[in-house]
Formats: structure tokens, sequence, C-alpha cells
């Protein structure tokens, strides 16, 4: 076998791929041929799919894709998650049933972690699975859930046991959300869009082979889904450009990533909009204002700085070096931006801040920021968080005193909603 | 734009922080700003013959070093982060870079070799009693007298102009205002009519004097009437400079506080384990890094004479003395009463934190300046 280098990978994959992409297949049709071929997930196992290639390898199989207008395998939402967490802890019984589905996009999933008596710390879960005859019987309520009502499956986090201490008493099951036990219902954000699930289990019931790993393990699993959530944040960005090609498959293909992308429309609102504060500033008369303008340089300075901060955090991993402490400051400093951007938005709007809709300042785009901005210092841990993970990880500063972590799970004071 | 810094420059910053955390400890700076001179010119002469350091962003042409404003915003970081009390910015950043700017070549090839080798101590006069940083606020007039002219009027805020041999002035032609009418000269620290007074300083790591002028015969530096655009390009250059030494001092404050965080014990625990303690700290270190982001890329953006530089460089000032300042602050409530005494260390980055922020123009001033160069 000739040795594997950028080149001979570009040759093959590019080999490949003029003989085989037909933009008039169907999209499920063209993903099976692509999954079949091992160009789909070059990075994954030879024996599921893959090629076992390095990650630099696997971007330049995704360059080739991306050269010759080529569709790839599905990889938007909570289902590159699931992919991930099945290839790491499922069985071959798991791989075989689940993870072709996931790469067609026939199959949606979601993750039922979060609960509404815990959000921050996710290991006080207290959805429980009773093993009854010879099923997990699921109660519990889980919220915080993307895409459920489309699911097929879910990644479920469930007590098992609570006769020991917290992080031990959890499992990690697959769930099939297409029964009479799970109730899904949207979840009404205070900007009205509703973007997420809560999902009710009522007596649920899961075989005991979707159990996945060991029984009191589900910790660990949960740990491998929530490392590969970031990168999945970021494929969402980078694979979310519909093509509006006339052929079969782009036309199939806009259509997933539309009905992936349409709870997110506010999304751009919740980071404050500063790209609109000079604009919106000249329409209103505002940028003649010194006192105005003193907080539009304010608010300038803070998102130039972040943007600038940014970037030498990813030049610095570029570089192969060990992520600095930029990185994890990136988090906070966006809350900064959209907090200060709404109040400079606010003043600069005056009165009409009281408007929303085709009444409201930009149709109702300004209202939206205002009633959005608060997201982004909660969503994916809240700044709170952020700067107990930048003291203790970055500035070596003590550990909380935990009183949670030592004694039986059953012992420790928790909420009592759900 | 580069956004890491080289191998070779990381490997000069560590260099340099060795030479200052020997020669520039806060014993030193508290020796230094007790004494007039406000400098060590035993330490000042290694800086210049061992280090190189006032030939660093002054071309090769005119006897420097040939490097740019990324390699000065490491000196300057350092030294800021060291307090080094001596005349390098007087010298190498203001009066360096006016000469650069306004000078013409053959005066160039003149005034910057001893500069660069640190044998003159230079500085540029351009502030006044008003106190404003802008053209607008210059009122010494140049009066034609012979082949050269002479300065009437006072300057003030001079930084070490009470030392300076060589004496950078802008001044302008009577009757004229704004931006027109603008010219650089040069002075002799000797020369007659000159009254220099040391002003006495909150902060005494920094030497400011004030300078009366009658009939002082001086020598014209550049192009009669020229000097706004080669002015406003030497304060960009400045703030800049100015952005990287207020980083430098940030980031000391901000070990320093977390080094007395970790040390310091009540209630039977160190304070650094309380959650209190935690999130300031936190909010510090994002201060400070996006100063530093700011003042990096203002560098890198001088270094490459970019045209957003009236943008960026005000940008970076206002953000690092807004940093520099906030740290200094939280430094001084994290180290509770002992933070507040004369022995504790930590007033001395304060006062040096407070002086930076109105030197060439508070922050407010700073970001008027930014809005009028935003892109449209």
């Amino acid at each position: 076998m000739s040795e594997v280098t950028e080149d001979s990978i570009r040759q093959e994959s590019r080999a490949w791929l003029e003989a085989n992409w037909d933009p008039n297949l169907s999209l499920v049709e063209w993903r099976n041929r692509l999954i079949d071929s091992g160009w789909g997930v070059p990075t994954w196992p030879v024996d599921w799919y893959g090629k076992a290639l390095s990650d630099p390898l696997g971007r330049v199989v995704a360059v080739e894709l991306e050269r010759i207008g080529a569709v790839g395998v599905a990889k938007t939402g909570i289902r590159s998650l699931a992919a991930a967490t099945i290839l790491v802890h499922g069985t071959d019984m798991h791989k075989e049933k689940f993870l072709r589905r996931i790469l067609t996009g026939e199959d949606t999933w979601c993750q039922l972690f979060s609960e509404p008596g815990c959000g921050s710390d996710l290991a006080g879960a207290t959805t429980r699975a009773d093993f009854k005859g010879n099923k997990w019987i699921i109660n519990g309520q889980k919220v915080w859930t993307t895409s459920a009502h489309h699911a097929q499956y879910g990644l479920l986090l469930a007590r098992t046991d609570w006769d020991v201490p917290k992080h031990q008493g959890l499992s990690f099951f697959i769930i099939d959300i297409e029964q009479p036990g799970v109730e899904v219902q949207p979840l009404r954000q205070m900007n009205s869009h509703a973007s997420f699930n809560q999902v009710f289990l009522t007596d649920a019931e899961i075989a005991p082979e979707y159990l996945l790993n060991e029984l009191g393990n589900g910790w660990a699993v949960a740990t491998t889904t929530l490392m590969h959530e970031r990168r999945g944040a970021d494929s969402l960005r980078r694979y979310a450009q519909a093509s509006d090609r006339p052929e079969r498959v782009y036309v199939e293909e806009a259509a997933e990533i539309g009905v992936q992308l349409e709870p997110y429309k506010w999304y751009p609102q919740r980071g404050g909009r500063v790209d609109l504060v000079v604009e919106r500033a000249k329409a209103t008369g505002a940028f003649d204002d010194p006192a105005m303008r003193q907080e539009i340089a304010k608010l300038l300075t803070l998102s130039k700085a972040a943007e600038w901060t940014d970037r030498r955090a990813r030049a610095l991993q570029d570089k192969g070096g060990p992520q600095g402490p930029e990185g994890s400051l990136g988090k906070l400093a966006a809350s900064n931006v959209a907090r200060m951007a709404a109040q400079v938005h606010t003043a600069i709007a005056g009165s009409d801040a009281m408007l929303t809709g085709e009444d409201g300042a930009l149709d109702g785009v300004i209202a939206e920021v205002l009633v959005s901005v608060p997201a982004i210092s909660i969503a994916g841990g809240t700044d709170e968080i952020q700067k107990n993970i930048i003291s203790e990880r970055v500035l070596k500063m003590p550990k909380e005193a935990r009183t949670d972590t030592k004694g039986p799970f059953r012992d420790v004071p928790r909420n009592t909603v759900g | 734009m580069q956004f890491t810094f080289t191998e070779e420059q990381e490997e000069f910053r560590r260099y340099l922080r060795r030479f200052l955390d020997d020669k520039s400890t806060p014993a030193d700076v508290r020796r230094l700003m007790a004494t007039d001179d406000g400098y060590d010119r035993d330490v000042w002469r290694q800086l210049c013959n061992d280090l190189g350091l006032p030939a660093v962003g002054i071309p090769e042409t005119y006897g420097g070093q040939g490097f740019g404003f990324v390699e000065l915003g490491i000196v300057l970081e350092e030294m800021g982060r060291a307090l080094l009390c001596a005349p390098f910015f007087a010298s190498a950043v203001l009066a360096a870079n006016a000469i650069l700017n306004a000078g013409s070549e053959e005066q160039k090839r003149e005034l910057l070799p001893e500069i660069a080798s640190g044998e003159t101590i230079a500085t540029l006069a351009f502030a006044e009693d008003n106190g404003r940083w802008d053209s607008g606020g210059i009122e010494m007039t140049a009066t034609k007298s012979g082949d050269g002219y002479v300065l009437d009027g006072a300057k003030s805020f001079v930084l070490d102009g009470h030392i300076a041999g060589l004496i950078v002035v802008v001044a302008r032609k009577a009757g004229t205002s704004g931006d027109t009418g603008l010219s650089f000269f040069t002075v002799a620290a000797d020369a007659s009519g000159l009254d220099k007074r040391l002003l006495k300083t909150v902060d005494e790591t920094r030497k400011v004097a004030r300078l009366q002028f009658s009939s002082v015969p001086a020598t014209l530096l550049g192009t009669d009437g020229e000097g706004a655009a080669p002015l406003s390009r030497t304060l960009d250059q400045a703030a800049v400079c100015l952005a990287s030494e207020m980083v430098g001092g940030a980031e000391q404050l901000r070990e320093s506080a977390l080094e007395y965080a970790h040390m310091r014990m009540q209630f039977g625990r160190s304070i650094a384990s309380f959650q209190a303690i935690k999130h300031k700290s936190a909010e510090m270190l994002l201060e400070v890094e996006l100063a530093k982001s700011a003042a990096y890329y203002a560098a890198q953006a001088a270094a490459d004479g970019a045209n957003d530089l009236p943008m960026v460089a005000p940008l970076a000032k206002a953000c690092a003395a807004d940093a520099y300042m906030q740290a200094a602050v939280q430094t001084v409530q994290i180290h509770g009463g002992v933070g507040f005494t004369w022995d504790n260390d930590t007033h001395l980055w304060f006062k040096r934190a407070k002086s930076s922020e109105v030197f060439l123009g508070t922050p407010a001033y700073h970001r008027e300046r930014l809005m009028q160069h935003w892109p449209a």
C-alpha cells in the first residue's frame, strides 16, 4: 500500500468525486453513495464508513467536496453529537442501527440533558430511570431541548442510583422519542420565539440494550457529548450555507438547513448587533450628540478589542500553542459587548425602544435585540460559571468548597421542580 | 495583520524582562522618583550601550536598529511593567518620531544618531498651560528673526523637559489657528531666554516640566507652516506606544493582586478562595487581555503605517487607559488596608495609571477622536 499523503488523498478523493458526484440524485441517495465510498466521514474508523484519516487529511477531503460543489453528509444539529457519542460508547448494534441514518439525515436527534432543576449543575439531574420487569421506565422533565419536536431519538441522561454520590448515579440512554410516554412542548422565550422544547417523560420506556456504556457511567458519556458540543456549534455555522442551485440534491439540502436553522433566526440579535449602531445613530441624529458619541465609542472599542482578542487566541492555536486565557475569555467578552450594545441601542432609539414589530425601530429588529441579549450571558454556561472556570483553570485560584459530591445523592439538597 | 509575536520577539521580551527585573526593582523606583533627575545614569547607559533600546525604533540610515513599532511596543510594555524611571518615552518615542515625521533628510541624519545612541536625551514640547492635546491648543508663537526663528510663550506637561538636552517644540505663526501655521523647531536646552521648572507630580516616576520661552532662538525642523500632519502622526504613534506601556503596567498590577490574594488568609482560608475575589480577578484578566489585544493591534497598524491608524491609535489609548486605571483601583481593593499604605508598592503603579490616563489626552478625548475617524 502506498503512503497516505495530502496529495494522494486529494487525488484519490477528487477522482472518486468526479466519477460519482451527481446533483440529480435525491439527497439520501447521494449521501448513501458518499457514505459507502468512505469519503463522507473520512476521519471515522474504516469499519464504520470512514478511512481513519487524521483531522488535517479530513480537511483535504472537505476542500475537495467544496471544490466540486458536492453536498456532504448531514452534520447540523444534535445528530453529529449523537454520532460522536455512539462511535465512542456504542455497541456494534447501536452503530449499525443509527450511524448511517444520522449521516444521511433521515433521523434527527435531540439531547435530553438540562432540567428545570439543574442548569449549570448538570450532574444534579433528577429524571429517573427505574428498571421494572424487562425494561427501563423513565420519569422526569427535560428542558432547552433543540429539535425535539421533529426528532426520532434522544440522548438521555437519567439517574439510576440515588444511594451513591451524585456523579456516580447517572446513566446514559438512547430513547425513542416517538412513543406515548414522551410529550414534547415548545418552550416560549422572553423574546417570543420558541427555539427549544421542554420534554415531559411519563413512564416512557427504554429496552435494556439502549443503555450506553455501563450502568452508572452516564456522566463520563455525557462528557464526551459535551466535548463535541463546541465543535458542533462551529460546524452549524460552517455548513449552514444553503445553495440556491436548482438540482434536486441542492433543493433537498436547502430544505434540511431551513428546518434546522428556523428556530435560530433571532440569534444575531442576542449578540447585540453592534454592526447596526453607527448607521442607527446617523439615522436618528444621535451621532451628533457628544454624550451619545462617548457611549458609542465605548461600545465600538469593546467590540473591536473582543474581536482582536479572539483573533489572537486563534492565531496562538494555529501556531500549535496551548489554548491561552484569550480563548476562555471570549464568551465573557461577548456578554459584555451584547449588554453594552443593548444599552446603546436603547439610548439611540429613545422612546422608540418601547415599540416592537412593524411599529418598532428597523421593523422590530432593535426591539428584538433588547429582549434577546439576556440569553448570551446564560446559554452555553452562565457568565458566573465562566468566571469560575477562568479563575480556577487559568488563574489557579482554589476551587469552591463542595458539599454535594461526597455522600449519597438522595441526601443532597435540591430543587423540587420537575 | 499579525496576531502573535514571533519567537525572536518573545525572546527579546524575555531578555528585556530579565534586565528590568534586575535594574528596576520597586526599591529602585522609589529611590529614583525621589530625585529631580528621575533616572539612574548607569542604568540608562547600559540600556543604551548594552541593549541599544533607544535605537530600536529608529531606521538604520539614522543610526538606529531599524525595527518597528511592534518591537518598540514590546520595549514599552516591559518598561511599563517594571515602572522603569528613565527618559525613554520622551526621547525615543516623542522626540525621535517627531523628528522622523517632520524633519528634513539632512536634519534626520544630523539629529537621530545621537538620540539612537542615547548620547542626547531629547523631548517634545507640545502641550501648554491649557492642557489640550490637539493642535488647537497651541498658542506659542514663532517669529522669523534673521536666518532663524524666536519662540515666545510657555509649554507645559513636557516629559523630562528639565533634563533634556534637545527640545523639539511645536509653535505657530502669529495670527494662525487650528492646523494652519504650525511648525516644528529644535531648541537647545541651554538656549537664552528659556526658563525650565520641574512640576510637582502625582506620579513621581514620570517627571514633567514647564518651559517658559522669552524670545528663545530656535531652528526650523522641516517645512515652515507644514507641521499639522507630522504632529498628528507623531501623536498617534505616541498614543500607540503609551498604550503598550500601560498594558504592561496593568498586567503587573493584575499579577500582584492575584499573588496577594493567594497569600492573604482571612476567616481561616486564602481570600483567593472567595468567589467575590475570584470573579473580580477573572474580570481583571478580561479587561487587561482586551486592552493588550487593542495595544498589539495598534502597534502592528503603526508598524505597517496603516491608513486606519488615526482610528486605531485613540481606540487603543482609551482602552488601555481605562483598563490600567481599573486594574489599579481593583488591585488596591484586593489588597485591602495594606493597599492604601505608602509602603505597599501598589500606589506607584496606581499613580502611573493616573498620569497615563490623562497624558496625551483623556479617554473621553480619544473616544471622540475614534468617532471622528470611524469609517463612514
